[in-house]
């Protein structure tokens, strides 16, 4: 070949393990030497101590966290459901249909409740956020999102970003021009919330990691690191101090975070699949999640343990999202074979099944007075039930 | 991110490349002039355009089609405007990538690897990477911190061996590098270091104090919250999704004359209830400007303020407060234990969104045990409670097809139509 520059091998056997495989050119004491990215990954590691290796490290790992679910076990001493005995069987829910929101050409993905208990923005893949009136079926404004869950332009190395538009309730203002860019992943956006107030907001991302923006200026205020893989879903807490999240991923983790020091305060391990939602618990004292697993589950911050797994042999396909009643005794959740099923977060019983979308069901959410849930689908409506 | 090509086409291309790059039949190379310096082995777009023409006997859109794949997956890569992927037919003089940097080759790009090339392009460039560069360093620095030293080393020790290569040859390096991660994101999550951050995790966790099943999950039992849950129990006057009467709304916006029972009942569930609900916190307010304690909440919402506002104007709205409540004599004084005063003054010489966070805490917890209590035993909270609204149930419309008429839609012939698609849509629960 004519242009060899420099030459440099490219697959080989690494001079560490001695692997055949492919090779990465770097200097140790001003020698080159070719390692598989594997060994060079090892020798990064500073707290790599003579002897220790990555099977070594693993098996520490393991242990810690068989020990952790020991000492979780020993105050395990009654389950939810036995407490939930005493309490009132619900009576039987006649939830229906109560609108049917068309408009989007193509799959809905998000949906969110206005504080005025009667609008919600949706989003979908035909590149449009639609505001509705819900209880009229009005559409209240059309914005178009470029490339909102798809890869942007390579050329300027800018990747998916988080766009903000402020909302106001004149007609004749063109929104699209006001739409701000706020957060910036090196991976696609996969959820995003305000905090407490419309000045700082919350992505999580396919990179793996979760953000905290400053909307004024665009600054990222802290970044969060522990999923090792990404990021599906996050939830802010409603708590008195208000400084925790939670996050779920495709590690099959939900991780609680501490917002100030941007360090991860909890971990939960116990889904078989992906999560692909989290959500908190009125009283911020628990929180639920969603999986490819097809169940959901529940966590208890303060017994730090899964306190009910909800789930039903002829429920097979994967849950998508879910949402809390305002008491937080109903759990919804929204499935991938088009229904939403029902729980008594206390007894853990399913107590009602909903079917009229036609396709994947995607985002569920109860309004902010709790007087009904929405649900948007992949077959490009929204429902809403009561 | 997408821009890998699979195996097959991976191979498809390199094939192509070797092709083109045959000393005999092969595309016509030049040295190209970059400023001051002379790059060998460059062609321009033109020319490759026609090798592609003529080589597999296309036409010349497709050949620029082709020619601009090969580009973008960056087997070749522009000398001049290299953030630009695209094969201009003209004199732009491009480069072959060195295989080294193929994508279908390589092992995955990993976090490792992009974080030694930028730490030597900051080297290099003394600080002036783009915008995007410097955020994404200083991310990787926080990330696979514990591999910092090795990073920093690697970037020295590799600029230092192209320091001792020809000046060409040394641009030409930079370009390859440079075109390989203007395409190529870092995905892989590192191995090694997530392993290393789960035993942080673990060990953390296992320091952490935890409370009994039996006393927790207790908690979740709450009879309180069963009338309030209109989804579950209904509500009153009637659901508005289902009757389509708006009462219920009108009788609950954030100021209303007079707020309804169950309203105000949800006052007394918790301080937190309270206080997010607009009508319940100047209630509150009203109370403790009898009791002589006002400034508490008041300090409260300016520290809420702080911490959930912009960032610009933190400096500013901390002066404020320190004015307002915190100097001596302040015109609303709060009185905080003097430990936790003297910490806070010495923070607020250098203010931050979190400085008053002791300080907020500590008048929070004041008024939940001691003013938030009292409120609920006296007369205030009591005769709010007695004359609020209790509003008479209404029965579902009694015309069905009164609602049914809400549609969007111009036509009232779709709506029929609608309607009875719905009506036959609709099943019970389970």
């Amino acid at each position: 070949m004519c242009d060899q520059t420099f030459m440099a091998a490219t697959f080989g056997p690494c001079d560490s393990c001695g692997k055949a495989s492919p090779l990465m050119n770097i200097y140790i004491k001003s020698e080159a030497i070719n390692y598989c990215s594997f060994c060079v990954e090892m020798m990064a590691c500073q707290q790599l101590q003579k002897g220790e290796t990555l099977q070594s490290l693993k098996k520490e790992s393991d242990s810690l966290k068989k020990k952790l679910e020991e000492e979780r076990g020993k105050l395990n001493d009654v389950e939810l459901h036995q407490v939930a005995e005493k309490v009132e069987v619900l009576s039987s829910l006649s939830i229906k249909t109560r609108r049917v929101l068309k408009g989007h050409g193509n799959k809905v993905l998000c949906v969110d409740w206005c504080k005025d208990k009667r609008r919600l923005v949706s989003s979908s893949q035909d590149g449009k956020a639609i505001v509705w009136d819900a209880f009229t079926l009005n559409k209240v404004s059309e914005i178009s999102l470029s490339v909102f869950y798809f890869d942007s332009n390579a050329q300027n190395g800018l990747d998916n970003k988080c766009s903000v538009v402020p909302l106001s309730l004149d007609k004749n203002e063109n929104l699209a021009a006001k739409k701000k860019s706020v957060a910036m992943h090196t991976n696609y956006v996969s959820g995003c919330t305000f905090t407490n107030s419309d000045m700082q907001l919350l992505t999580s991302s396919g990179d793996g990691t979760c953000a905290l923006w400053d909307v004024e200026s665009g600054q990222l205020l802290q970044s969060f690191h522990g999923h090792t893989a990404d990021v599906l879903s996050l939830d802010l807490a409603p708590s008195e101090t208000g400084n925790t999240f939670v996050s779920g991923g495709c590690d099959m983790k939900a991780n609680v975070w501490d917002m100030r020091s941007g360090q991860n305060i909890q971990s939960f391990e116990s889904h078989e699949s992906d999560i692909n939602c989290v959500r908190y618990y009125p009283s911020g004292d628990a929180f639920a999640s969603a999986s490819d697993d097809a169940t959901c589950r529940f966590y208890d911050l303060r017994a730090d343990r899964e306190v009910a797994v909800y789930q039903k042999d002829s429920v097979i396909f994967g849950a998508s999202s879910v949402d809390f009643s305002l008491s937080g005794r109903l759990l919804f959740a929204g499935y991938n074979d088009y229904t939403i099923n029902v729980w008594d977060v206390l007894k853990g019983t399913r107590v009602s099944i909903l079917f009229g979308h036609e396709n994947r069901v995607s985002r569920v959410r109860v309004s902010p007075d709790g007087t009904a849930l929405c649900s948007a689908s992949w077959d490009n409506t929204l429902r809403i039930w009561a | 991110s997408a821009v890998r090509p699979n195996p097959k086409e991976g191979r498809k291309m390199e094939k192509m490349i070797v092709a083109m790059q045959d000393p005999d039949m092969g595309m016509k190379l030049r040295n190209q002039r970059l400023l001051i310096t002379v790059i060998p082995h460059a062609m321009t777009g033109h020319d490759i355009i026609i090798w592609l023409i003529h080589k597999y006997s296309v036409c010349e859109e497709e050949a620029l089609h082709l020619g601009g794949m090969l580009v973008k997956y960056g087997y070749i890569y522009p000398l001049k405007e290299p953030r630009s992927l695209v094969l201009q037919p003209d004199e732009s003089p491009y480069r072959f990538q060195t295989p080294y940097f193929w994508t279908s080759t390589r092992w995955p790009a990993s976090e490792l690897d992009y974080a030694i090339y930028l730490a030597k392009k900051n080297i290099r460039k003394q600080g002036e990477l783009m915008e995007y560069e410097k955020e994404r360093y200083s991310l990787l620095h926080k990330k696979i911190n514990h591999t910092w030293d090795f990073v920093v080393m690697q970037a020295r020790e590799q600029l230092r061996a192209s320091k001792q290569r020809r000046k060409a040859d040394r641009i030409v390096l930079e370009c390859q590098e440079q075109a390989y991660w203007l395409i190529n994101r870092p995905p892989g999550f590192l191995l090694f270091s997530s392993v290393v951050l789960q035993i942080e995790v673990h060990r953390r966790a296992l320091g952490r104090n935890r409370v009994k099943s039996s006393i927790c999950l207790e908690g979740f039992y709450s009879e309180q919250y069963q009338n309030h849950d209109p989804i579950m129990q209904g509500c009153l006057p009637s659901n508005p999704w289902i009757s389509d009467d708006t009462a219920h709304w009108t009788m609950n916006t954030e100021m209303v004359p007079v707020p309804t029972r169950l309203r105000v009942e949800r006052w007394s569930f918790s301080f937190m209830e309270l206080l997010n609900d607009a009508m319940g916190r100047q209630e509150f307010m009203l109370y403790l400007e009898k009791e002589f304690s006002a400034e508490n909440l008041y300090f409260w919402q300016a520290c809420e303020e702080i911490r959930h506002g912009e960032s610009s104007k933190i400096v500013e709205k901390v002066e404020e407060v320190y004015k307002n409540f915190l100097a001596p004599g302040a015109a609303r004084w709060v009185n905080i234990d003097s430990k936790t005063m003297d910490k806070t003054l010495e923070g607020i010489k250098q203010p931050h969104r979190f400085v008053l966070d002791d300080a907020q805490m500590h008048i929070y917890f004041l008024m939940k045990k001691d003013s938030y209590p009292r409120y609920l035993k006296s007369d205030l909270y009591k005769n709010m409670l007695a004359k609020a609204i209790v509003p008479q149930e209404t029965k579902k419309s009694v015309f069905p097809f009164m609602r049914r008429q809400r549609h969007s839609s111009p036509s009232p012939a779709q709506a029929v139509a609608q309607a009875t698609e719905e009506e036959g849509r609709h099943k019970g629960a389970g």
